[in-house]
C-alpha cells in the first residue's frame, strides 16, 4: 500500500518537474502583433486615425484601443487585411459588412486661392503635391493617399477633399442592380 | 431626344426566355398527358385540373409571402409546370387532397423554402413524390386498369370519385408493373412465369397498361422528349445516360441471373423511366451544367434506380434516385467545369506545342 | 486513286471551328446591298487624340491653326500609340476636351476642326514601292500613318508588324468574318475594292516575312469571297481564301486562328506566339492607301443601320464626323431608338450623346428600335446552363455572376473571371435575360481598381519611406554641418588660443 502510494507521488511529482520545465524550457513568445500591423498599414503617418503616425496607431489598434476600421486611406481593403491579423473578435471587425466601400478621395487646389506658400508641399507625406515658393502648387492624383493633411495647414483654404476623377482608363460597368419588385434594371452612366 | 438606354452590350437576344421555355416542355409533355387522361376517363382529368389549379394557387400564396412579384413570376409557367408534373406521377384515380398535398409539397416546400425559382436543389415535383410516396403508401399505390370503350365513369360519377371518394364505381383496381414483378418475385415465382403472366412489352410501350396518369406510354414520352432536344430545350447528354446506364446494368444482370432480374427491355418501359430521363432528371436548376456533370448526374440516376428496382423496398426508386443525385448536383457543377480556352483542366496556360 | 483528291478536299476546319458560340439573327440584309456611298465634308470635325489603346496622341496644333488634310496634327506618345491626322483642310477651333464615344460620356482630348470646304491635301507620306521596299521601312510608313486594328480593337497595326521581331512568324490570316450581326461594312470593302484589299494584304504579308497568307470569311458572304478570290496571288505571296463557318464570335482573333489550325492560343499569350498574326480586312486596306499612296488613315467605311434609321447605308465617312451628322446623311432616324450603339450589337458601346465623333475602330452605327433589342425584365436564373454551353471560352458564366452578386471577386477570378473575352454570348441566350456581361465589366473593372490601390499604396509607402530618409538625411546633414561649424569653431578658438599662448614663449618655438 505504502510502496504503491510512494510511486505514485513520485511519478506525478516527476511528470509535473518535467512539464514544468518543459513550460520553461519551450516557452513561446506570443508573436508581436504590431510589426505586422505597422508593415500592413501605409507608413504615411498622415494622423488621420488620431495618432501620431502608424506604428502610434498600430499599437493602439493592438492594445485594443482603435478600431480595425482606424486607418481612413486604407479603406475597406485595409480594415479587412486588419481584421484577418488582429482576429475575427477585434475592436470594430463586427461594422466590416457594413462598411461601404469608399470612394477614394484626393486633395484638389484652387488654384486661385493658391499663393505658393509651400506649407502643403512640406507637409504631404507622399511628396504628392509639386510646385515651388510663390508659385501654384498643385496635386499629382496618382500619388495622393487623400489624407487631408495638406487641407489641415493651408493657411487660404485653397485645397478640398473630391473624389479621384474618372478618366476613360479607370471607368468601368456599374454593377447591375435589381430593383426589388420591379425587377427593371438601373443603370447609369 | 429622349436619352437612349445604356447598358453594356449585347444588345441583343435571342428569342428564348424562361416562359417560352417552360410552354414549350408543356408541349411536349401534352401527347403523353392527353393520352394518360384519355386512358383514365374523367377522374383523371379533375385531378389533373385539380393539381395543377393547386400549385398555381400555392405558388400565388408563396410569392405574396414572400413578397415577390406575384403578377410576373406566377405567370412564368414554372408553377404549372411543376403542378403538371406532379400530376403525372400521381395514381390516376387518387382523390382530390393527394394532388392538392402533392402540389403544396412541390411548390412550398420544394421550391419557395429554399427561395423561389432557380433556387431549389432539389426537384419539387420529385419531393412531393417521394414524401406521398412515403406518407399515402395505400392511396399512392391504389392503381387502375386503363378503360377500354365506354366502360368508365361518367363526369358526375368521376367527381364522386376524386372528389367524395364515393366508392359508387367498381373500380378495376390492379397492380403496376414494376409491383407485380416485385410482389411476385418476393413470393419466389421464376421469373418466365411472371413475364408470361404479364404480357407482352408492346402494351407497356404504348400505354395500355395501369400506372401513374401520364407515365404509361413510353412511346409518345420518347417523341415529346426528342422533340425537346430538338428544340434545344435539353440536351442529349441526360436522357441517353440515364436510358443507357440503366439499359446496361439491367442487361448484365438479366445475363447473369435471368431467373432473378426481369430483361431490359421490362426496365426500359415500365415505371416511369422514360418520363423521368426526359423530363425529371433534365430539370434546369436542379441538374448538373456541364456535359461532363450531366453525363455523371445521369449515369447516377440510372444506376440508382436501378438498385433500389432491384433491391430496394420500393417497386419504383425514380424519385429517390433524382433526389439523391440532386444532392450531388452542387458537387458535380464543382467538379466537372469544363475546359477554359487556352488553359489546360487544371487552369494552367497551355503550353506552347501543345496539342490542345 | 479517287479517294485522295477527296481527302485532299476534306478541311478539318468546315466540321470543327471551336467550342460553344451562338448564331444570332445577322440582319445584315439591311445594308448588304448598299454601296459604299462617300459622304461630303460635315460641319465639323472633333478629331480625339486616343483613337487607340495606348498612350493618347500628344497634339502638334494650337487654336486658330490652318491645317491642311493629311497633316500630323497629334504625334504618337510611346511605344503603344498611334498618329492623328487632319481628315480635311480647315481651321483649329479648339484643343481641349470633348465627350468620348463612349458610353461613360467622359471628357477626352480633342481637336476641334472647322473645314474650310477646299478639302485641300497637304503634304502626303513619300509614296513607296513595297515590292522592293525593306519590311521595317513597310512597318515605319504604317506607324507614320496612325493605322490602327479596324475591326474595332484599335490596337496600332505597326506594332503587330513589328511583332516578326520577336516572334517566328509564318503564317498571315486576313480577319473578314465580320461575325456582328448587321455590320456589313468589311463586306461591302471586299466585294467592292478587292484588288486594294488583296495589294494591301501582300503589302502586309512582306512587312511580317509569313510564309503563307489565309483570308477568313463567314459562309454568309459568298460574293465577298468570289470577289477576293479573283486575287489569289499578289506580290509572290498565295492568298488562301477560306470560308469559316456563319458563327459567333467567329472574328475572335484566337478562336478564328483554332478555326482555321486548329491551334489554340494559350491564355494570357498572343497568336504569335503560334507563330500566327491576325490583321482586319479594313486594315489591309488602309495599308495600302498608305503605303501606295501616302494617305493617312483619315477616313473609314460606316455601316449605318437598324430599325431606327431611314436609309440604312454603308458610307465612307472622315474620322471625327460627329455620329448626328451621319444620322442625318442618312435620313434621320425613323423612330426614336431604345439604344444607340458605336460597333455592333453584340459588343457595341451605347452611346447619350450623338454629337460624339467616330473614330478609327468605329464600324458600324446602330440605331435599335424597341423590338430589336433585349427586354428590360429580368428573371432569376434558372441554372439552365445554356451560358455555359455557348461560352467560347469554356467558362461557366452563371457561376460568375453569382460569385460576383455576392461580392467575391477573387472567387470569380480564380474560376476564370479574367480570361472572359465579353463577347456576350451568354447574355443574348440567358432565358432569364440576365445581364451577364456587365457584371463581368464591373468585375474586372472593379478588379483593376483594387489591383491599382494596392500597387498605388505600396508606392505611397515607398514615397513616403523615401520622404522620411530624404528628411533624415537633411537633419543628418544639417546635424553634421552643426557639427563641422562647431568643429571649425572649436579649432578656431584653439588655434587662436594657441596662437596667443605662442606669441608669449616665443623662444619655446625657436627650440623645438
Amino acid at each position: 500500500m505504502l510502496y504503491a502510494v510512494t510511486s505514485m507521488t513520485a511519478l506525478g511529482l516527476g511528470l509535473g518537474l518535467l512539464l514544468g520545465l518543459a513550460a520553461r524550457k519551450f516557452h513561446v513568445e506570443t508573436p508581436p502583433v504590431v510589426d505586422e500591423i505597422e508593415g500592413v498599414l501605409p507608413g504615411t503617418n498622415c494622423g488621420q486615425c488620431g495618432y501620431p503616425g502608424c506604428r502610434a496607431g498600430a499599437e493602439a489598434l493592438a492594445e485594443g484601443a482603435a478600431p480595425v476600421t482606424l486607418c481612413p486611406p486604407g479603406g475597406r481593403e485595409l480594415a479587412l487585411e486588419l481584421a484577418e491579423i488582429t482576429g475575427a473578435d477585434a475592436n470594430g471587425a463586427a461594422d466590416l459588412d457594413g462598411m461601404e466601400e469608399a470612394e477614394q478621395m484626393v486633395a484638389f487646389i484652387f488654384e486661385d486661392h493658391c499663393t505658393g506658400c509651400t506649407k502643403c508641399f512640406k507637409r504631404c507625406p507622399t511628396d504628392a503635391i509639386v510646385g515651388a515658393n510663390k508659385q501654384i502648387h498643385t496635386v499629382v492624383t496618382d500619388a495622393c493617399i487623400g489624407c487631408d493633411a495638406c487641407i489641415e495647414v493651408c493657411p487660404t483654404e485653397a485645397i478640398i477633399h473630391r473624389t479621384k476623377p474618372r478618366t476613360l482608363r479607370n471607368w468601368y460597368w456599374e454593377k447591375p442592380d435589381l430593383v426589388p419588385g420591379d425587377g427593371e434594371m438601373r443603370i447609369s452612366a | 431626344m429622349i436619352a437612349p438606354m445604356l447598358a453594356s452590350a449585347p444588345h441583343t437576344h435571342s428569342r428564348f426566355n424562361v416562359s417560352r421555355t417552360m410552354i414549350a416542355v408543356m408541349a411536349c409533355l401534352s401527347p403523353a398527358t392527353a393520352f394518360g387522361l384519355y386512358h383514365f376517363g374523367w377522374p383523371a382529368i379533375c385531378l389533373f385540373i385539380v393539381t395543377i389549379a393547386a400549385a398555381l394557387l400555392f405558388e400565388v400564396l408563396s410569392l405574396a409571402i414572400a413578397g415577390k412579384p406575384i403578377l410576373r413570376f406566377a405567370t412564368d409557367g414554372s408553377a404549372v409546370l411543376t403542378g403538371w408534373i406532379v400530376a403525372l406521377s400521381l395514381p390516376p384515380w387518387a382523390p382530390w387532397w393527394v394532388g392538392v398535398t402533392g402540389a403544396g409539397i412541390a411548390i412550398v416546400i420544394g421550391k419557395h423554402v429554399f427561395g423561389g425559382l432557380g433556387q431549389n436543389l432539389f426537384n419539387p415535383a420529385m419531393v412531393a413524390r417521394a414524401m406521398l410516396l412515403v406518407a399515402l403508401p395505400v392511396q399512392m399505390t391504389t392503381w387502375v386498369q386503363p378503360l377500354r370503350g365506354d366502360t368508365g365513369p361518367t363526369f358526375l360519377q368521376s367527381l364522386g370519385i376524386t372528389f367524395m371518394g364515393s366508392p359508387e364505381f367498381d373500380v378495376v383496381s390492379s397492380a403496376s408493373v414494376l409491383s407485380q414483378v416485385k410482389s411476385q418475385l418476393d413470393a419466389g415465382q421464376p421469373m418466365d412465369r411472371i413475364l408470361a403472366e404479364l404480357g407482352g412489352v408492346q402494351d407497356q410501350l404504348y400505354g395500355f397498361v395501369s400506372g401513374s396518369m401520364g407515365e404509361t406510354s413510353a412511346l409518345l414520352l420518347l417523341a415529346g422528349g426528342l422533340c425537346l432536344i430538338l428544340l434545344r430545350i435539353i440536351t442529349v447528354v441526360i436522357p441517353l445516360s440515364v436510358l443507357g446506364s440503366v439499359f446496361v446494368l439491367s442487361g448484365a444482370a438479366w445475363l447473369i441471373a435471368p431467373g432473378q432480374f426481369p430483361p431490359p427491355q421490362y426496365h426500359m418501359v415500365s415505371g416511369s423511366l422514360v418520363f423521368c430521363a426526359f423530363f425529371i432528371a433534365t430539370d434546369y436548376v436542379t441538374s448538373p451544367v456541364t456535359g461532363t456533370g450531366k453525363m455523371i448526374y445521369g449515369i447516377g440516376i440510372g444506376t440508382l434506380i436501378f438498385v433500389i428496382r432491384s433491391w430496394g423496398a420500393f417497386p419504383e426508386g425514380v424519385a429517390f434516385a433524382v433526389l439523391l443525385m440532386n444532392a450531388c448536383t452542387p458537387l458535380i457543377d464543382e467538379y466537372a467545369r469544363p475546359r477554359i480556352f487556352g488553359r489546360t483542366r487544371s487552369g494552367k496556360p497551355l503550353e506552347l506545342g501543345d496539342e490542345s | 486513286m479517287t479517294i485522295f483528291p477527296l481527302a485532299g478536299r476534306f478541311d478539318p476546319a468546315r466540321l470543327f471551328s471551336f467550342k460553344g458560340g451562338i448564331h444570332p439573327e445577322t440582319r445584315k440584309f439591311l445594308t448588304s446591298e448598299c454601296a459604299i456611298e462617300d459622304m461630303p465634308v460635315p460641319t465639323v470635325l472633333r478629331v480625339p487624340l486616343q483613337q487607340h489603346i495606348g498612350v493618347e496622341a500628344e497634339p502638334l496644333v494650337a487654336r486658330d491653326d490652318m491645317v491642311l488634310k493629311g497633316q500630323l496634327i497629334g504625334k504618337a506618345r510611346g511605344p503603344v500609340s498611334a498618329n492623328i491626322h487632319a481628315p480635311t483642310s480647315g481651321r483649329v477651333l479648339a484643343v481641349g476636351h470633348f465627350t468620348a464615344p463612349h458610353p461613360s460620356g467622359l471628357p477626352v482630348p480633342t481637336i476641334t476642326i472647322r473645314p474650310d470646304g477646299d478639302d485641300r491635301w497637304g503634304d502626303r507620306l513619300p509614296r513607296m514601292r513595297p515590292e522592293s521596299a525593306d519590311p521595317d521601312e513597310i512597318a515605319a510608313q504604317v506607324a507614320k500613318a496612325g493605322i490602327v486594328g479596324m475591326g474595332g480593337a484599335t490596337f496600332p497595326a505597326a506594332v503587330k508588324l513589328n511583332l516578326r521581331a520577336r516572334y517566328d512568324l509564318h503564317t498571315l490570316i486576313i480577319n473578314g468574318a465580320e461575325c456582328e450581326p448587321y455590320l456589313t461594312c468589311d463586306d461591302r470593302l471586299m466585294r467592292e475594292r478587292a484588288e486594294e484589299i488583296a495589294d494591301g494584304i501582300g503589302i502586309m504579308a512582306r512587312a511580317l516575312g509569313v510564309k503563307q497568307v489565309i483570308v477568313a470569311i463567314e459562309a454568309n458572304k459568298p460574293q465577298a469571297t468570289a470577289a477576293m478570290e479573283r486575287y489569289h496571288r499578289v506580290l509572290g505571296y498565295a492568298l488562301k481564301i477560306k470560308q469559316v463557318p456563319t458563327q459567333y464570335p467567329m472574328g475572335s482573333e484566337k478562336h478564328l486562328v483554332k478555326t482555321l489550325t486548329g491551334k489554340e492560343t494559350p491564355a494570357r499569350a498572343l497568336t504569335a506566339e503560334l507563330g500566327v498574326v491576325v490583321h482586319n480586312a479594313a486594315t489591309a486596306h488602309a495599308v495600302h492607301l498608305a503605303v501606295r499612296y501616302g494617305e493617312p488613315s483619315i477616313s473609314r467605311v460606316v455601316t449605318i443601320s437598324g430599325r431606327g434609321i431611314t436609309r440604312p447605308a454603308n458610307v465612307r465617312a472622315l474620322i471625327g464626323t460627329p455620329v448626328a451628322e451621319l444620322l442625318a446623311h442618312c435620313g434621320g432616324l425613323a423612330q426614336e431608338p431604345e439604344r444607340l450603339l458605336l460597333g455592333g450589337p453584340m459588343m457595341g458601346q451605347p452611346i447619350q450623346n450623338p454629337r460624339v465623333p467616330i473614330i478609327k475602330g468605329t464600324n458600324g452605327i446602330l440605331a435599335l428600335a424597341a423590338s430589336e433589342t433585349r427586354d428590360r425584365e429580368v428573371m432569376p436564373c434558372i441554372r439552365c446552363g445554356l451560358c455555359v454551353q455557348v461560352c467560347p471560352m469554356g467558362l461557366t458564366p452563371f457561376e460568375l455572376n453569382t460569385r460576383i452578386k455576392a461580392g467575391d471577386l477573387e472567387g470569380a477570378a480564380r474560376v476564370g473571371l479574367l480570361d472572359c473575352i465579353t463577347c456576350g454570348c451568354c447574355s443574348f441566350t440567358c432565358p432569364s435575360n440576365k445581364p451577364l456581361v456587365q457584371t463581368i465589366h464591373f468585375a474586372k473593372g472593379k478588379l483593376a481598381e483594387q489591383e491599382s490601390r494596392k500597387h498605388q499604396q505600396e508606392q505611397a509607402k515607398r514615397l513616403a519611406e523615401a520622404r522620411q530618409e530624404r528628411q533624415e538625411a537633411i537633419a543628418a546633414a544639417k546635424r553634421e554641418a552643426m557639427a563641422k561649424r562647431k568643429a571649425e569653431m572649436a579649432a578656431k578658438k584653439k588655434r587662436e588660443a594657441e596662437a596667443a599662448a605662442a606669441e608669449t614663449p616665443k623662444n619655446g618655438e625657436t627650440v623645438k
